[in-house]
């Protein structure tokens, strides 16, 4: 009916002015964030009134104007309204740039996709902000995990790492907000200094593949962005309280945004979780409490053709490290590890004793961006970042209570970022990046700098540029230089100095030397080089493929420069090497995907090649006087990493669904023709849903997951004398643990309240048969089982 | 590579104008002596009949560096002779030496010394002073020496043991703070 009125309007207005005038408008309406054509935008000029609809693929004309200059106001249901001026002069072509606000709201609270890509040629995994939130006590890792072809490398329950593909710590890059995150990642007992609560959204990318962030993500990137503001008036939060049996803990998140129609917004949100020790099927898992506190802050102003913004995380943890995996020497670890169960069980207690972490992480980030007609966006952006990492172990003396570790890492960056539509079909994304990064180890620690004090210049610059050949393919590449520049001031132990034969090689960088010690000032620099050249196929519109080749190259991080020294929680002295050179990875990756809402699948093999891996490994035992330690020394080798990762889902009735995930990869080390250490075992999950929306959206989830036994592994047994005995012993640290099967269930039932609030009580059982298991990946398996059967209950508030 | 350091500077500029006010370059770090670390344990056994010292030590001055602990056993025991043992732990990486026997004291119920003889070695060994709960502590000892023989002897520092305990390392866990093994002949 309208569209009749629309062109009675046209007919009538167009007869009236035709006398003189004769010219035409035309072109197309299209999205300014990605350049997606908008089907069913109006345009009406004003004036004379005359409107017109955008066709199916985003075109229109409108006819009957003369030369001079309109007013045209264009709509589209999911945007803010925008007037134009726009001088016509002949047959003129304009393309008008809308914001795609509103859309891309409903999509990331209705179905959870976000509209920006951020390769176009890796295959993304997102994880919504519904699932998101089912993971609200928990941490990034564990939200990850639930992705096929994530992993997690744990020390315990709380500090979980997520692992893509095999890789990990500095392999895997994680931009917060915007930011590539700073916080002493090259750890693998680190956790991501990340609220899981804080994420609107994560998107998982496994591949060197998105440049603007980096190139050295060798593993892969994660992206966690908070969730899109409408530029409408309106507020609105959620609250989510969640409480669990393990830890006997609860963890409350609650955020509040408000936004105004002329894109002025503000967000706050804040997290505290707090949870004592948890516990294992048969008994307690002595000091693994946590207690998390985490606020963000959100303002800025969001117009059309400029915006700003100022954001403010901070990001506060205390977790508890398991009490029996604090050791000392070999034999200390033979008991430990003989012992099925663990040396020390307490009572049940909140109370986090040493050895603990207490990490603070503070994100600071300040953006704004233009943009010009007929150019592009050009975005500035400036952050800081200050990660302050405290751990303390079980001391004696006077030191009791100060912290073994007390590193202080400051970040500042500065990004200035280009984006254009070259044309209809192409777009430009290039950029430049300057980072300082300065390291201070407290040396009131009384203990040798694990991290020696540092200064750190980056300087980065990427283009990458796809280009749509028609409707079904699509290609992309890019490339992206850094150089790195690093000042050192470390103090080596004289005998590990002459031990390494450094003192022969690099006598010019000795600052001082003292009676045991000798200061040095190493000052490595690398130039990495990477790359991304991508193509993808719609085969209709089901099926799609990706094709990837990612060139990544990564500047080895300061634990494997650096590292010298007795690594209580790991029970091992670990050691770097100043000579290393950056490693290099070739990823291809390809993805073969079916979507749809009845069947969809998605499997994605891959084959990667590093060059120059850095891998850590035992080489000897060294004797002291705490007894005998393993020793594990940092060196290259060329890797290879092959596997697969499968995803299908299929709506086998009305209502039901089966969701299934398998994955495996394998690690080769090429030059020693051995397995890789700390690959993922083989594993798959199993589940069935089901989901009712004429039910208040009751959501009832049975899922099994199957962890294969790892059978390829390293063998780094070492064989010890014990004198208690007076024979030899094996020191097993290699021996995988056995495979697992455990079963979770997960509901949840939306109960509407008054006006426009809901809530939605989710109740969930995991390990429901209180199995006793170890994770292969778990650092601290070699002294407790994973944890027990936990209920948890949530209850979420939206308003 | 010089001309992108160059083209670097302007970019970093600004950052550096705020980052380099704590640690200037020109700073030398603070140099870290262990505090902890135990690099020498002196085992004294003086003989009841008041002839000379017999002394076993273990040093190890570069701690967890790559350099092997030295040993010494300064004689062979006397064949049913009881000696009055006393151990000595040191941290020699500081100036003057830090006695960290002296600590072990100050918390003696978390610490425990402990005598481990192999079936070779005839002697006999019995821990004299308690710890502030009354049980072992294991700093003062005496050592019998039995028939002639010859064996391994260790001293093991333990941190947190359980106790009391049954006097075996198994039962009373803990944490190896410091351990010795010394080759010992009874004559």
């Amino acid at each position: 009916m309208r569209n009749y009125v629309l062109v009675l309007l046209l007919y009538c207005s167009g007869s009236a002015i035709s006398q003189t005038c004769s010219n035409s408008l035309s072109g197309t309406v299209i999205d300014s964030h990605d350049g997606t054509l908008l089907v069913g935008a109006t345009l009406i000029v004003a004036g004379t009134e005359q409107s017109v609809d955008t066709d199916f693929e985003g075109k229109f004309t409108i006819s009957g104007l003369c030369d001079q200059s309109y007013s045209i106001q264009v709509y589209h249901p999911y945007c803010s309204t925008r007037g134009f001026t726009v001088r016509v002069s002949g047959d003129t072509k304009r393309t008008f740039r809308l914001e795609h606000h509103l859309e891309e709201l409903n999509e990331v609270t209705l179905q959870g996709k976000a509209m920006l890509t951020k390769t176009k040629t890796l295959n993304e995994n997102v994880i919504s902000s519904d699932a998101l939130e089912r993971f609200s006590s928990g941490s990034l890792g564990d939200a990850l995990n639930s992705l096929s072809g994530v992993s997690s490398l744990n020390t315990g329950n709380t500090v979980v790492k997520p692992m893509i593909n095999g890789l990990h710590s500095s392999r895997v890059l994680i931009i917060n907000n915007g930011v590539r995150m700073e916080d002493q990642e090259w750890g693998s007992e680190h956790a991501p200094n990340i609220d899981v609560n804080s994420a609107g959204n994560l998107r998982l990318i496994k591949g060197a593949g998105a440049l603007q962030y980096g190139g050295d993500a060798v593993g892969g990137v994660i992206v966690a962005e908070s969730a899109k503001i409408p530029v409408t008036d309106s507020l609105y939060g959620k609250t989510i309280l969640t409480g669990a049996s393990i830890g006997r803990g609860t963890s409350l998140t609650t955020q509040l945004t408000k936004s105004y129609k002329n894109g002025w917004y503000a967000a706050v949100q804040g997290t505290v979780k707090r949870f004592g020790d948890f516990e294992a099927p048969e008994y307690v898992l002595s000091n693994t409490g946590t207690f998390e506190r985490n606020a963000a802050l959100h303002v800025g102003l969001n117009r059309f053709n400029y915006g700003l913004e100022a954001y403010y995380s901070l990001f506060k943890n205390e977790i508890g490290i398991l009490r029996a995996s604090h050791l000392g020497g070999a034999e200390d670890q033979i008991r430990a590890i003989a012992s099925n169960r663990p040396l020390v069980i307490n009572d049940f207690t909140y109370d986090i004793n040493s050895p603990r972490q207490d990490v603070t992480h503070q994100l600071a980030r300040l953006k704004a961006f233009k943009r010009f007609e007929g150019i592009g966006k050009v975005s500035l952006q400036y952050d800081f970042q200050q990660n302050h990492r405290l751990e303390y172990d079980v001391r004696r003396g006077d030191d009791r209570n100060d912290a073994s570790l007390d590193l202080q890492l400051k970040t500042h960056t500065a990004m200035l970022d280009f984006d254009s539509h070259l044309s209809e079909n192409s777009s430009l994304k290039a950029g430049l990046m300057g980072r300082f990064q300065n390291n201070f180890a407290n040396p009131g620690t009384g203990v040798r700098r694990l991290i020696p004090d540092y200064d750190k210049y980056d300087f980065g610059v990427y283009a990458t540029v796809d280009y749509r050949l028609n409707d079904d393919w699509l290609v992309e590449a890019g490339g992206r230089f850094d150089y790195s520049y690093m000042d050192v001031l470390k103090y080596y132990r004289a005998s590990l100095w002459e031990a390494r034969g450094y003192d022969e090689r690099y006598p010019e960088i000795v600052v001082l030397e003292l009676d045991n010690q000798i200061l040095a000032n190493p000052e490595p620099n690398f130039n990495n080089f990477s790359a991304t050249l991508g193509t993808t196929y719609s085969f209709n519109d089901n099926y799609k493929m990706y094709l990837n080749y990612s060139l990544a190259s990564r500047a080895p991080n300061p634990s494997e420069l650096f590292s010298e020294g007795l690594h209580h929680s790991a029970s091992r002295i670990e050691l770097g090497d100043l000579d290393f050179n950056s490693e290099i990875g070739h990823k291809v990756a390809l993805t073969f995907q079916r979507e749809s809402d009845i069947f969809s699948f998605s499997v994605n093999p891959y084959v990667q090649r590093i060059d120059d891996f850095i891998v850590i490994e035992p080489t000897e035992v060294q004797q002291t006087i705490r007894g005998n330690f393993q020793v594990w020394e940092y060196r290259q080798t060329n890797a290879q990493l092959l596997g697969v990762d499968v995803d299908a889902s299929y709506a086998f009735a009305h209502n039901f669904r089966y969701n299934h995930q398998f994955s495996v990869a394998k690690g080769n080390d090429l030059s020693r023709k051995e397995p890789l250490i700390n690959m993922p075992p083989v594993n798959t999950k199993n589940a069935v849903v089901y989901q009712n929306i004429d039910l208040n959206n009751l959501r009832l989830q049975l899922q099994s997951e199957y962890v294969f036994r790892q059978n390829e592994y390293p063998e780094t047994n070492f064989d010890v004398f014990i004198p208690a005995t007076q024979t030899s012993e094996t020191v097993d640290v290699s021996t995988p643990p056995d495979a697992y099967h455990i079963l979770n269930f997960d509901s949840s039932v939306d109960i509407g309240i008054r006006g426009k609030s809901d809530l939605t009580v989710g109740f969930g059982i995991t390990n429901i048969l209180n199995t006793s298991y170890r994770n292969y990946l778990n650092r601290l398996r070699y002294y407790a089982d994973d944890l027990g059967r936990n209920f948890t209950l949530s209850l979420k508030l939206n308003y | 590579m010089k001309i992108l350091k160059i083209a670097a500077i302007p970019f970093l500029t600004a950052l550096l104008s705020t980052a380099c006010s704590s640690d200037d370059n020109g700073n030398i770090p603070e140099i870290v002596n262990e505090e902890e670390v135990i690099t020498t344990m002196t085992v004294t056994l003086s003989p009841e009949d008041n002839g000379a010292d017999i002394i076993l030590s273990k040093t190890d001055l570069d701690g967890d560096g790559p350099n092997m602990p030295v040993f010494n056993v300064s004689g062979n025991l006397t064949s049913g002779t009881t000696y009055t043992g006393s151990i000595e732990l040191l941290n020699e990486t500081v100036t003057p030496a830090e006695n960290i026997t002296d600590e072990v004291k100050e918390e003696s119920e978390e610490h425990q010394l402990f005598y481990t003889s192999d079936d070779n070695l005839d002697v006999t060994t019995v821990s004299v002073d308690n710890d502030s709960d009354g049980n072992l502590l294991g700093t003062e000892f005496t050592l019998t020496a039995g028939a002639a023989s010859t064996g391994t002897l260790t001293f093991t520092l333990r941190h947190e043991p359980k106790k009391p305990n049954d006097g075996t390392l198994t039962d009373a866990a803990g944490e190896t703070d410091a351990e010795a093994s010394f080759s010992i002949t009874v004559e």
